[in-house]
């Protein structure tokens, strides 16, 4: 809201580390190798994912389970797009249409869904990725009569920086919502929905617009892997696991901060991939056994460790300190 | 001037008439007394102001304007505000933060940052919680809390106010400065309208008092009116 606020010191060191994360991110394709290329793109899509679910979910305790819907219609859109114009619209056209159009369906769904509350919420919107995959593969059995589609193949380094680039947006659009006053009522809203209501606050479009914008920075994302993904089906554009996956890492990492679902989504989609290529068996095993602990030992995620340690090197331990907690 | 205009106001919950029919009209400057047995209607009758209800029929009139039908942030911002009997705050927000929201959002034409931010300052001091500005509104007593909360509808800029039993469960003291509150509020050119069962404040601090039971008006009146008349001794006040 004011400008002093940025440049105060609390904001140095965050702003100076993510700089050089930045800049490593940046000049990655001229010394990193193409699978680090592929395997940061991969990493950037589940950030994306995570960061945008917060973004909604994290403030006004609404658990959206409807990430996959989002993410599978930027997938469809441009996977029908891209190849039905021979590749001419250009590649950053498509991934704004594939947001657009996630961001309108989350707007609809929103309006007529968003007074539901707590868990009904969760469910209708779980059901949504249900009702979107059935429809579209009724409509390819029965339609066009094909299944799935083939989708245009894209250069790494284009989809890594055009991901890059959603991720920034989302981080900027995220860390201006939630400082603005919007990001007071949303928090508001998870607060006490109802006297936010009393207080002067459009609570309906407060949260409808809120989601609509979550919604397109999902569909942004997978409108860009797809192109990479070569081939997509209902099954795959709109697997439920991109549902449960974002808020896993969201809460693993800690919903409280702004670079907490960051981290999370992070070292949990790293962790994916080490696991699935040196335990392929015990994958599931150990990954399940991980986020059991991790809940069980970090309820506010891998960020709330952080205010822990640093009680604990200034050496802590004595009761005053113990209280405070 | 009248602020609030009540015609015909009635609300159903199934087939039980909560509110029916009650006429009623608020002076401005009033400190306008609503009392009555529980389930009398009186909390309905707030939520109808409000619009947290739907109301059947009748209409609700703010100086001059029907505002029933209209939605309660639209309302907030016309300048009505409320609290509610089961106090509503934001318990993980810093107190500032509770009363800020209320400046930020609940007037007609938004606030500038930096008034904002300064009346915020002005009505913490008001309601006496300037100390405790940086705290999680949850960490605060019950009386605090109440304060807090009349804060935070007193940000809304609101020419009329709604408090509902503000007083209950507050120890003697606490209600005597809860008295001196409601004054003082009023002094600040904003009506009130208040539910209280803590008769020896609201004969204090009323100019008039009406009486619900089973959703219908059965007196009107000045303090000394009502503490005299014989039906409300009856359904109400007892021998």
């Amino acid at each position: 809201m004011d400008i002093t606020r940025f440049t105060s010191k609390k904001f140095l060191i965050p702003a100076i580390i993510s700089l050089v994360i930045l800049i490593a991110m940046v000049t990655l394709p001229v010394y990193g190798s193409l699978y680090m290329v592929i395997l940061i793109t991969a990493i950037l899509m589940f950030v994306i994912l995570t960061v945008s679910w917060t973004l909604f979910s994290g403030p006004t305790g609404y658990m959206s389970l409807a990430s996959a819907a989002f993410f599978g219609i930027g997938v469809y859109a441009s996977a029908i797009l891209l190849p039905t114009t021979g590749g001419k619209l250009p590649l950053l056209v498509v991934v704004v249409i594939g947001g657009l159009v996630s961001s309108i369906l989350a707007f609809g769904v929103g309006a007529l869904t968003l007074r539901l509350r707590g868990i009904y919420f969760a469910v209708f919107t779980f059901g949504l990725v249900e009702l979107i995959k059935q429809v579209l593969l009724w409509w390819e059995n029965s339609v066009t009569g094909t299944r799935g589609r083939y989708v245009m193949l894209v250069e790494n380094d284009v989809i890594f920086y055009t991901m890059l680039a959603i991720f920034m947006l989302l981080m900027l659009t995220f860390f201006f919502l939630r400082r603005s006053k919007y990001g007071l009522a949303m928090q508001s809203i998870g607060e006490n929905e109802e006297a936010a209501a009393h207080r002067g606050i459009n609570v309906t479009m407060v949260k409808v617009i809120t989601f609509a914008i979550s919604a397109f920075f999902m569909g942004a994302t997978g409108a860009i892997i797809a192109t990479r993904w070569t081939y997509i089906d209902p099954y795959i554009a709109f697997y439920i696991l991109y549902s449960f996956l974002p808020v896993m890492m969201a809460i693993f990492g800690g919903i409280g901060q702004i670079y907490g679902p960051v981290i999370g989504a992070a070292i949990f989609a790293y962790l994916e991939e080490v696991l699935l290529t040196k335990f392929p068996y015990y994958y599931m095993l150990i990954f399940g056994v991980v986020l059991v602990a991790a809940i069980l030992y970090m309820p506010n995620g891998i960020v709330g460790l952080v205010p822990r340690l640093v009680r604990r090197l200034r050496k802590g331990g004595s009761a005053k300190q113990h209280a405070s907690t | 001037m009248l602020v609030l205009e009540g015609e015909k106001v009635t609300k159903y919950f199934g087939g039980l008439a909560a509110v029916s029919n009650v006429d009623f009209h608020i002076d401005q400057g009033e400190i306008f007394g609503l009392i009555g047995p529980n389930g009398a209607g009186k909390t309905t009758l707030f939520n109808l102001v409000s619009a947290a209800l739907v109301l059947k029929s009748g209409t609700i009139k703010f100086k001059g304007e029907k505002i029933s039908g209209l939605k309660p942030y639209q309302i907030c911002r016309k300048g009505v505000a409320r609290t509610f009997q089961s106090v509503k705050i934001f318990g993980n927000l810093p107190v500032r933060e509770n009363v800020l929201l209320g400046t930020l959002f609940g007037r007609p034409t938004t606030a500038k940052a930096a008034n904002a931010a300064q009346e915020t300052t002005e009505l913490l001091d008001f309601v006496g919680l300037s100390q405790m500005s940086a705290m999680a509104a949850r960490e605060l007593t019950l009386v605090n809390q109440k304060r807090l909360e009349v804060a935070t509808a007193l940000a809304t800029k609101p020419e009329l106010l709604l408090l509902d039993e503000l007083m209950a469960g507050l120890t003697p003291t606490e209600i005597a400065e809860a008295m001196e509150l409601v004054t003082r509020i009023r002094d600040r050119g904003i009506t009130v309208f208040m539910i209280e069962h803590v008769m020896k404040a609201i004969m204090g601090v009323c100019d008039r008092i009406m009486v619900l039971h089973h959703g219908e008006k059965i007196a009107e009146g000045a303090p000394q009116e009502i503490a005299t008349s014989k039906k409300v001794i009856e359904v109400y006040l007892g021998e």
